[in-house]
């Protein structure tokens, strides 16, 4: 028997409030499917503009080295070659950053990091590009690279602002406090790539007074507006982006890449400047996964109650600070996962090093954390002689349940319901004589045995945050233009600029829109820097921060509309009379009479338009004792793996993975399942292949032949379970972000069940083939003890 | 690109068919792809530029009807040759049945990966009309995706082999 996709997709469900179609909670299509599926939507690698030049950067090749010079005469002298720029030709800040600027826009003294940037050329071609920088002569000092983060903590800077980028300390509860049962171990996690698949490109255009346009995917247009413009030396208003069709982010968006470089280009040149990176500059070119190195150790009741939970993190955030120091914030308050633990020792370190820059991707600081915190509930479990899943529903924390930051979870909190949900579906078949060589572990290789095959079961559970913390004001922009079209039929536009990746917003954007007015027709205007900022397209926060912003400038709108047709037709509609009218289904309804007024009547009299600001309630930062309201809202999920193992050559073939989600409510059913589903291949890829190889602080993978992501022959089918229990305080009908949780808890999941097949005891990920086949009594080192 | 231009030595110019049309490709340097041609000199940005390695797939194209990685084939290598890119599957502005199913199945998320999948699971489906699972599997394992998890993509293609079954059967 052949597996087969099983997926839970929940049927479509109507809108909360209107009759009208393809509103909240229906899988309602993509506005921009019909161009993607016929190759004409426009990503940024095909934006294109006539006499356009094109941009190259040149990159260390050391990851540690004085820069003694840089001469640039020889590229200079190439026709074709328009422009050569170093640092000396920034004219603003010298440095950039997400959360603090160390970062050089070009290296001028020394490089920290193999691939910082060093200059950048325009050229008439690419290829001209790519010899004027092989042109271009710098002669390096190589230093030796500060490569163990461990020793970053006390090592001689590496950078005027020190080495390590935060400290948090967590203490909770008492710190001496112990149980009848202690275990503990030691846990690592390797540099993971978010391998977007449209590699990094924008087109920067001069805009012949001073100021320059850029087109460019991003998950962020006015945090990379900032940034540009204070490189640049310009006020921000000079500075306009647009966003170009984003080939996916998962994070590695959220930092500048090229922005700066390609629009110094163009105002120096006066022409327009395209750049692209080849996947190898792409490996270069943008932040990572923090590599992490985490010590544990758990303390039970002899009855499987948690007692204290000790971890020391120590993340490895490479040269340049990204967002480490939000990064480490979140593995350090997940780091005892979504459990009640009265008492906490907790430290989190990140730290620069020479080795790439880390930031952003999508788990943020959860996955590491979760990965080690789920070893050890199993570790735990082995320890008391319990069922894992039951440890984990004993201790699985409830609404009104108290984290080790000392803040009450006043949300929905349904952790025992996504693990019985994970629980609950049923397993894959047992594997049989006869089943296809392609369905083995090796796959197409044939090179397992059904003999020497082992399957295995794992479990794991994870959460986050959703939104920003910390303190943070995190707000998003909408505008919405309520107007009649042409055909006299009204029509609404939205513009946000929040940036669609891939995720749907601009689906569920339409769907807010067509529910609160009862409109069927949503345009969306382009994302971009003429409107407020929509924040981040990250931290799992768009549907609640964004969505809220279209909501509320919606449910402004329709004010506008009651109160026109009041005034008409003499119903005053201020105060507690406010409720004589309502919107319903395109209308315009006295409930107490007969007045129907459509609202393409009332848009007779001219458009309506209103932007509005959502910001999601204040948090508070962590004290001292790392303790605070820090978060607004959690989102959790469970994930069950199944894998088959070849003992003999440690190759894994995952079976199946099933899931239960908390979603708070499910907007757009199909859209939540495709989150869900590709979220889990990250954390699968994580669990089994995906790593970025270090050798000194060199990468020894930068391409897709070397850094491998699942394919379709890795990825099993995966059965999913939407828990939705609507939260309380998010703007629309309670749901809350889905992207991440997926990533998170599905990685410990597929390495549980290794080890479940195998009883090695895999405590770094990537699992490679020799973890398993020469791990003491498995596979081969097996072989050799009986031969 | 003048004829002083660095890069003059170096460059041809010759014809190329595709989809159905004959496209002059003008003083173009010969180290150019078929990817890089289709892209920045003839206006079809449909195949995508992921990997230039073929590792891919998102810049699948027909060539001859064989199912190439157009960035591992020299333009000037294909000038006696029929190409079919993304945009030359459908007539004019309709959609075929493996563009309708993936959209109808949720498949499109980024989008960067779609083309290259749309043509590699036409070339699967006008090859073998029944595939089953691991056939389909492995048929389209030659193209990446990163945001969907092949779930949806899955379901798309399991639905146009069973609509064109069902059209097949008397």
């Amino acid at each position: 028997m052949t597996p087969r996709s099983a997926s839970t997709v929940a049927p479509a469900r109507p809108g909360a409030r209107r009759g009208v179609a393809d509103g909240l909670g229906t899988s309602a299509a993509r506005p921009d499917g019909i161009p993607k599926v016929r190759g004409r939507f426009a990503f940024s690698s095909d934006a294109f503009a006539e006499g356009m030049l094109w941009g190259r950067t040149l990159r260390s090749p050391h990851p540690a080295a004085r820069i003694r010079s840089i001469d640039v005469s020889g590229a200079l002298r190439m026709p074709g070659v328009h422009a050569v720029l170093t640092a000396d030709d920034v004219p603003g800040a010298p440095t950039y950053g997400l959360e603090h600027a160390d970062q050089p826009v070009f290296a001028s003294d020394v490089v920290r990091y193999q691939g910082e940037a060093v200059a950048a050329v325009a050229a008439d071609h690419p290829e001209l590009a790519w010899r004027a920088v092989q042109a271009i002569a710098v002669d390096y000092e190589p230093l030796d690279p500060l490569v163990d983060a461990e020793a970053a903590i006390t090592a001689p800077a590496i950078h005027p602002d020190g080495n390590v980028f935060r400290h948090l300390r967590i203490r909770h509860g008492d710190p001496d406090a112990a149980g009848d049962v202690a275990v503990q171990g030691t846990y690592e996690v390797g540099m993971q790539d978010q391998a977007f698949l449209g590699p990094e490109s924008g087109l920067a255009v001069p805009d012949g007074d001073g100021g320059i346009d850029l087109y460019i995917s991003t998950q962020w247009l006015h945090v990379d507006r900032d940034q540009v413009a204070a490189c640049l030396g310009l006020p921000p208003e000079r500075v306009r982006l647009t966003l170009a069709g984003v080939g996916g982010a998962f994070g590695a968006r959220e930092d500048v890449s090229l922005q700066v470089h390609v629009c110094l280009l163009a105002l120096r040149t006066g022409r327009p400047v395209k750049m692209l990176y080849s996947r190898e500059e792409s490996f270069f070119g943008h932040v990572h996964r923090h590599p992490a190195r985490m010590a544990y150790r758990h303390h039970a009741t002899a009855d499987g109650d948690l007692v204290k939970v000790e971890a020391r993190l120590v993340l490895d955030g490479g040269a340049y600070a990204s967002s480490s120091t939000a990064v480490i914030a979140n593995a350090a308050c997940f780091a005892a996962g979504p459990y009640r633990v009265p008492n906490a020792v907790v430290d989190g370190w990140a730290v620069r090093t020479n080795n790439p820059p880390c930031g952003a991707m999508r788990g943020f600081g959860a996955v590491q954390a979760c990965f080690a915190h789920e070893a050890q509930m199993d570790r735990l479990a082995t320890a008391l002689g319990m069922d894992p899943v039951e440890l984990r529903l004993r201790n699985a924390l409830r609404t009104g349940d108290t984290l080790i930051t000392g803040q009450v979870i006043t949300g929905t909190a349904p952790v025992r319901e996504v693990i019985e949900a994970a629980r609950a579906h049923p397993l894959p078949p047992d594997p049989a004589e006869g089943d296809p060589a392609m369905a083995l572990p090796g796959g197409a290789g044939a090179t397992a045995l059904r003999a020497d095959v082992r399957r295995g079961v794992g479990f794991a559970v994870g959460f986050k945050n959703l939104m920003y913390s910390e303190g943070f004001d995190d707000f998003s922009t909408a505008g919405v233009r309520l107007e009649l079209a042409a055909d006299g039929e009204p029509v609404a536009t939205v513009h946000c600029a929040a940036a669609e990746v891939g995720q749907g917003f601009v689906t569920l954007a339409q769907q807010i829109v067509r529910s609160a007015l009862g409109v069927e027709r949503v345009v969306l205007r382009s994302a971009d820097t003429t409107v407020g900022s929509a924040g981040s397209t990250s931290a799992s926060r768009q549907t609640w921060m964004s969505g809220g912003a279209v909501q509320t400038a919606c449910e402004a709108v329709e004010e506008v509309l009651l109160h026109r047709v009041g005034e008409r037709h003499g119903i005053p509609v201020d105060g507690t009379r406010r409720q004589l009218l309502d919107l319903r289904d395109g209308v315009v309804v006295a409930v107490d009479g007969d007045l129907r007024v459509s609202v393409a009547e009332a848009l007779a009299e001219g458009p309506v338009e209103e932007v509005r600001t959502y910001h999601h309630p204040p948090t508070s930062p962590l004290d001292a004792d790392g303790q605070g309201n820090a978060h607004v809202s959690f989102a959790f999920a469970a994930h069950r793996a199944v894998a088959d193992v070849d003992l003999e050559l440690g190759l894994i073939r995952v079976v199946q993975i099933a899931t239960g989600q908390d979603v708070g409510r499910a907007l757009n059913p199909v859209q939540v399942i495709g989150q869900i589903e590709g979220g889990i291949a990250q954390g699968l890829g994580l669990a089994v292949m995906e790593e970025i190889v270090l050798d000194g602080g060199r990468i020894r993978n930068a391409s897709f032949t070397d850094y491998l992501i699942p394919t379709s022959l890795d990825m099993p089918p995966v059965l999913a379970t939407l828990i939705e229990q609507p939260e309380p305080g998010a703007p629309v009908l309670g749901a809350k972000g889905v992207g991440e949780p997926p990533t998170i808890s599905s990685t410990p999941a597929v390495v549980a069940a290794i080890r479940a097949a195998t009883g090695a005891p895999l405590t770094r990920v990537p699992v490679r083939p020799q973890d398993i086949a020469l791990a003491p009594g498995v596979g081969s080192s097996t072989a050799e003890n009986d031969a | 690109m003048t004829g002083n231009h660095p890069l003059a030595a170096e460059s041809e110019t010759y014809e190329l068919s595709v989809n159905g049309r004959r496209e002059q490709v003008k003083a173009a340097w010969l180290g150019e792809s078929l990817l890089s041609v289709l892209r920045e000199r003839l206006g079809l940005p449909g195949a995508k530029n992921a990997c230039e390695q073929g590792e891919c797939g998102s810049c699948s194209v027909f060539v001859d009807g064989i199912l190439v990685c157009s960035c591992c084939v020299l333009a000037a290598d294909a000038v006696d040759a029929e190409v079919t890119t993304v945009e030359g599957l459908a007539d004019g502005d309709a959609l075929t049945d493996v563009q309708q199913s993936f959209l109808a199945a949720g498949a499109v998320q980024c989008g960067f990966c779609t083309p290259g999948l749309v043509v590699a699971v036409h070339d699967l489906l006008d090859r073998n009309p029944d595939p089953g699972d691991l056939e389909v599997r492995e048929a389209i394992s030659g193209n990446l995706c990163r945001c969907t998890g092949y779930g949806r993509i899955l379901a798309a293609v399991e639905a146009v082999r069973d609509q064109r079954g069902r059209r097949s059967r008397p």
